[in-house]
């Protein structure tokens, strides 16, 4: 077994950007799209980037999280050869705990809805971690509570990174995805927009980009509903709401309805050539209602990753009447 | 006696927090109109503006997707168990 790599929340640079002697050295710097034509409407002084997080190893933004979260617990003594890394996760931070998991030695328990996509129970297999559903009809909520039965029965055998509550969270994003967007944005950065799902990345880039410049808005994109189709994201409202999000620190929330989301990924592949999931529909769908009501500046929305993941599930449901409605525009 | 049917917790604050509640029909569609009687506010939810169901909702059968069978207009006998679950895992 390696040893932790580093303490937490630094991390290895990379001293060019072939070579690199860990996958997890890969994680970050993900780069910024222009997408302001998607934001019709909007004044030309005002520019729209897509934070392509999809390009991280483990294919989200959560490789951040998770990295952090596991390299913290090396750091403490929390996570030591012998134990299992174990978590409720509805995919992305499974998939990237597996990843590290697999990179790092240690093996990997994740507590899901059993109807989460198959693509992302067949990843997180062929990283080799094990899975155990919850109820489908309960969602992340069910699996949360089901984790912690879990971790209840053998408490000492598990190291559980607690996305929900584990400050590393939010820091990775004030370390890594905050930073990231101040240097390429050269400081012109003026309005964030990141979806909620516990919630880390809003809070973590939020705080970095506000200690920059305090003028900067944080914009949270959550779903109009309790039931919604924005695998990821969470309606604060009706949910177990994670520790890490504090809602007093957003300077706006915009409902995103799941239909409208779902048209602008069916846009964005068809007619820009990006396969995205539904989180980075519901974060251009808030990213250009803000775009629209500027006279200037610059909005950078998170799209935290690709839609391969997808391709099996609901989201695509609707793909080939939107073809047909589309035709001819 | 009439259908089972299986609430998701998104939904529990129509059924007063209730799992499981019956509604009758003989069509899918049909029960859930007997739903949206008796708690006002649940169809629209499920269904579009058009009467069809939601992408992001998927509908069981006694465990078979609604989709794959006649949608709304699949037949429902007495006992049968229908499930309304999200199509997607949450947060």
């Amino acid at each position: 077994m390696r040893a932790a790599p580093t303490a937490a929340a630094t991390r290895v640079p990379l001293e060019d950007g072939v070579r690199a002697g860990s996958i997890l050295d890969l994680v970050g710097h993900t780069p910024l799209l222009d997408v302001t034509v998607l934001a019709p409407g909007a004044t030309p002084r005002v520019r729209v980037y897509a934070k392509l997080e999809g390009f991280n190893p483990g294919g989200s933004v959560k490789d951040r999280p998770a990295l952090w979260m596991v390299r913290h617990g090396l750091a403490t003594g929390a996570l030591r050869p012998g134990k299992t890394i174990v978590d409720s996760t509805s995919g992305n931070t499974g998939i990237a705990l597996a990843m590290i998991g697999a990179a790092l030695g240690y093996p990997v328990t994740l507590v899901m809805p059993d109807n989460v996509s198959r693509e992302r129970k067949r990843i997180i297999s062929a990283f080799g971690a094990q899975v155990v559903y919850s109820s489908g009809l309960e969602g992340s909520d069910g699996a949360i509570l089901k984790c912690r039965e879990l971790l209840h029965e053998d408490p000492d055998h598990y190291f559980k990174p607690d996305q929900y509550f584990n400050a590393m969270n939010p820091q990775a994003h004030f370390d890594s995805t905050g930073p990231e967007i101040w240097d390429d944005t050269e400081g012109r950065v003026t309005h964030f927009v990141a979806g909620i799902g516990t919630g880390g990345t809003v809070m973590g880039t939020g705080r970095y980009l506000k200690s920059r410049d305090a003028r900067i808005q944080v914009i949270a994109a959550e779903p109009d509903d309790a039931l919604h189709g924005l695998e990821g994201l969470k309606h604060m409202a009706t949910s177990i709401v994670p520790g890490i999000y504090h809602e007093e620190e957003l300077d706006r929330k915009i409902p995103v309805p799941t239909d409208e989301a779902y048209d602008l990924v069916y846009e964005l592949g068809s007619r820009h050539g990006l396969i995205v999931g539904q989180s980075c529909g519901a974060a251009l769908y808030a990213a250009r209602r803000v775009a629209r009501e500027l006279d200037d500046g610059v909005v950078v929305a998170i799209f935290p990753d690709f839609g391969d993941r997808y391709l099996s599930t609901n989201l695509w449901a609707g793909w080939e009447e939107w073809q047909r409605q589309h035709r001819n525009d | 006696m009439p259908a089972k049917v299986r609430i998701p917790t998104p939904l529990r604050r129509f059924t007063n927090g209730a799992e499981e509640v019956g509604a009758a029909g003989a069509t899918v569609g049909a029960v859930v109109n007997d739903l949206e009687r008796q708690f006002a506010g649940i169809k629209e939810r499920l269904c579009d503006d058009e009467g069809r169901v939601r992408r992001f909702v998927n509908i069981y059968l006694n465990g078979d997707d609604i989709r794959f069978l006649s949608n709304l207009e699949t037949a429902v006998k007495d006992g049968d168990e229908l499930s309304i679950v999200p199509a997607i895992a949450g947060g």
